[in-house]
């Protein structure tokens, strides 16, 4: 009996003192940090304040440099992640660790290791488990025909037919709309219920707030507060998230444009990446003076309609897409540029910037039209100029204008991707995720220029998975579901369930402008 | 066209494809594991050349059958040290491989060039091996064809049946995924090289020992290029690399059906068929991108390295 009791009030999981230094950062610095069965613990934090960090520490897949982890009131060494899976820790990745070609089974199967037993038999019971948590999903069916709401089941399916006892899910929601968020936690509720500990690592506050039974917030690899969330408001645990008085909510005027100058007319285009998403029948108009705000949940067609907008997927027939007046389905990038398209690609190293070239270089590249090449030779001058204005306009904090891009953080790579495409004056901006990863100064930054910019006259396209930020700065709101468009409405007509319904799939509302049929 | 021709036209079939099934079968678990091992050729002639060799000096042909597998598995090893470990591009070291393997065979066999052996006899079933026919195709093989049977049912049962091999799917598709649930990436790839290189000097002993029984320069042909194109032909299919095998065995023997037929056509013209059919079939599959996407293994030529 004493050691039953004992171990009731013992934390399950504690952390004592764990520093990690990277080259270039301190990613953990002196964190410490106690975890009770059964309770539902936040990690809080803005992107790069550590926390996938020290849940990879948890998890062990990072060595600490130094501190250790105490689990049920014992020292240990997590050696690797099997070995904190067999003590009874499971992990739910932002990205998943799903095998594309395999079917759920199986997947599952390689997870559990030499416990997993018969595969009829391991099938039957990822029924049983998925049913009992209100995730129902199909065992044999391949991990490339799901959905992403469904593979994230997976994956919590996969640490649930284990014996777990702490359950770590990294950023779960960012990947949901706010009815299958709801769906979620209503099963890690129950979960905690029946003793499992949750660590649950976001930067939402108000899903912090709904769910979490307490809060250790990381600022700069640091702990900077800890807090019992039901009885602080969002103002009070943003302060300790960003710690200096940055304005957390600001509004800014909305306003409708007049001519339109980006137009998509009945565009349909089959995917082929079998991975992929077919468009069927976008419709879209863009105004001149406006940010058009397009919401939905990853990998439901944003990636295509991109690269369709861009001109890295051609359409079949020039009109689908038109400039103003000009028809450019079938023009290149480089062209659409010359137009006066600026675009700011999801995939900031590789499509955004050249990881292995200078700033000053990528620069030049989307640059080059505003008179940085003439007769063929590049003026250098011009360039680095340029680039010098980009990193001190967007306070990009880099070695300089010659630091290669992929030595800037993901947060600064993408200030200075979107400071390069915003002072190019566009006519047209097309901008996917435009804050993801910068900090709340940054991202309040880059939004008044989106609406300087939209205030010039420029026609601007947003897409995000952050619904709070499209409707801080879009004038119209809609989501992108299965390739297919929901109609579009004034922001302020609009509300965060009704886009919720449509991120879903449910477009059942009538309006006037850009519907795109079912 | 005589029974007799149709008979030894099929016997040789088996017997031309079986080098070119036990290297493809090397390589294709190799390259289910996300390695591309251009390095074959190189291997096959290591083991050629070594089991040679011993058979020559110990007079055991089991020796050297087993010693030149011994050979191909040290070359892969060199190939995994570059590529595992220094994490070098996989495509440059297993050319780097075959060069570096058709120079030293060259160099270690040049004392032994023209020497004769006495190679790996076929069996004989009476009966059974005098059915026309069939009889010698199925009952009138040497042992390495018959294991080379045992090795495809084995590869078979391995990749889709058990678990071991389930782990090397998911190592070849998502490398990173596998390290993150704990899979032992790096084990598994140096297994599956070290089984390709297994293969590779167990198909060259082959060669050297039982399919014509001397060493020669070079004496490969090419087997091992030919192997690299079955595997993409049979598009990573076990079965498929089985009757691929067979399939280019009968193309690289098609001069003999010709002249059993009164035709002459050049030799060098039917051997380049193999080549044809794979182009046609890689053009065949690319032309749907969806189904090419999900054939090959997703990581294939990518090296991996555990982030810390």
């Amino acid at each position: 009996m004493t050691l039953l009791t004992q171990t009731l009030s013992l934390p399950r999981l504690t952390l004592r003192g764990i520093s990690k230094q990277y080259p270039g950062c301190l990613a953990n610095d002196d964190i410490h940090l106690d975890i009770a069965p059964a309770e539902i613990h936040a990690l809080l934090g803005e992107n790069g304040a550590g926390k996938s960090t020290l849940m990879k520490v948890i998890y062990g897949l990072v060595k600490p440099d130094s501190g250790e982890l105490l689990w049920d009131g014992l020292p240990i060494e997590v050696k690797d992640p099997a070995h904190a899976r067999k003590m009874g820790i499971g992990m739910v990745f932002q990205h998943f660790s799903l095998f594309e070609t395999l079917t759920v089974t199986e997947n599952i199967a390689l997870a559990l290791g030499d416990d997993a037993g018969e595969l009829e038999a391991l099938a039957t019971k990822i029924r049983t488990v998925s049913e009992r948590y209100g995730m129902a999903i199909n065992p044999d069916r391949e991990i490339h025909t799901l959905s992403v709401g469904e593979r994230q089941r997976v994956e919590i399916v996969r640490c649930l037919v284990q014996n777990i006892k702490l359950l770590i899910l990294d950023e779960p929601t960012s990947v949901l709309t706010p009815q299958e968020v709801e769906t979620l936690f209503v099963t890690l509720r129950q979960l905690a219920e029946e003793g499992c500990s949750i660590l649950f690592i976001s930067h939402k506050l108000n899903e912090v707030k709904a769910l979490c039974h307490k809060a250790t917030v990381l600022r700069a690899g640091k702990v900077s507060g800890e807090c019992i969330p039901a009885e602080e408001d969002t103002t009070s645990m943003a302060k300790l998230m960003v710690g200096d008085d940055t304005p957390v909510s600001t509004t800014y005027p909305k306003k409708l444009g007049s001519s339109p100058l980006l137009t998509i007319t009945a565009l349909d285009l089959p995917s082929d990446d079998p991975f992929g998403v077919h468009l069927r029948n976008i419709n879209l108009t863009v105004n001149a003076g406006e940010i058009v705000g397009i919401a939905g949940v990853a990998g439901n067609g944003q990636e295509e309609l991109l690269a369709s907008l861009s001109g890295e997927h051609l359409c079949r027939d020039g009109k689908t897409i038109r400039f103003a007046e000009t028809e450019v389905g079938k023009l290149p990038p480089d062209k659409r540029r010359q137009w006066g398209l600026a675009f700011v690609p999801e995939e900031r190293l590789g499509r955004g910037a050249v990881p292995e070239m200078s700033l000053t270089e990528n620069a030049l590249l989307t640059g080059y039209l505003t008179g940085m090449v003439s007769k063929g030779m590049v003026a250098w001058n011009k360039a680095e100029a340029f680039a010098d204005d980009i990193i001190q306009q967007y306070k990009v904090k880099a070695a300089g204008r010659n630091a290669q891009a992929d030595s800037l953080s993901g947060g600064n790579l993408q200030k200075f991707i979107i400071g390069r495409e915003i002072m190019q004056n566009p006519k047209i901006l097309i901008a996917a995720h435009p804050t993801w990863g910068v900090d709340i100064g940054a991202a309040t930054a880059i939004h008044k220029a989106l609406i300087q910019l939209r205030d010039q006259g420029a026609a601007i396209l947003v897409v995000s998975e952050d619904i709070d930020e499209l409707f801080l700065i879009s004038d119209r709101i809609g989501a992108i579901c299965d390739g297919a468009l929901s109609p579009f409405k004034p922001t302020p007509e609009s509300s965060i369930q009704e886009l919720g319904r449509m991120m879903a799939g449910d477009f059942s509302q009538s309006t006037s402008e850009g519907s795109a049929s079912q | 066209m005589d029974i007799d021709l149709i008979t030894n036209i099929l016997y040789a079939m088996i017997r031309t494809g079986t080098p070119l099934l036990i290297v493809a079968m090397g390589e294709l678990i190799c390259e289910k594991s996300g390695v591309l091992n251009l390095g074959q050729e190189g291997m096959m002639l290591m083991g050629a050349v070594v089991g040679f060799i011993v058979t020559l000096l110990s007079g055991s042909l089991l020796l050297g059958f087993l010693l030149a597998m011994v050979a191909g598995v040290l070359m892969s090893l060199i190939f995994g040290l570059i590529t595992m470990e220094l994490s070098a591009n996989q495509v440059a070291t297993g050319l780097a491989l075959t060069i570096f393997g058709t120079g030293l065979s060259a160099f270690v066999g040049s004392d032994f060039v023209g020497k004769p052996i006495a190679g790996l006899d076929p069996i004989h079933i009476p009966v059974l091996t005098d059915l026309p026919i069939i009889g010698r195709m199925l009952f009138g093989q040497d042992l390495v064809v018959y294991l080379s049977f045992l090795l495809f049912a084995a590869v078979y049962w391995f990749i889709n049946y058990s678990r071991p091999g389930l782990v090397l799917k998911a190592v070849g598709e998502n490398p990173h995924a596998a390290n993150a649930i704990g899979l032992p990436v790096m084990r598994t790839r140096y297994l599956a090289i070290i089984f390709g290189g297994a293969m590779a000097g167990l198909a060259g002993g082959y060669l050297s020992l039982a399919y014509t029984p001397l060493w020669a320069e070079n004496m490969t042909a090419g087997r091992g290029w030919i192997a690299l194109a079955l595997v993409v032909f049979a598009s990573w299919k076990v079965e498929r690399v089985l009757l691929g095998a067979w399939l280019f065995g009968l193309a690289s023997i098609l001069h003999l059906v010709f002249q059993g037929l009164g035709f002459s056509v050049s030799p060098n013209l039917l051997a380049m068929l193999p080549y044809l059919a794979t182009i046609v079939v890689l053009v065949i599959l690319s032309s749907n991108q969806s189904r090419s996407r999900l054939v090959a293994p997703m990581s294939l030529g990518n090296p991996f390295y555990a982030k810390s």
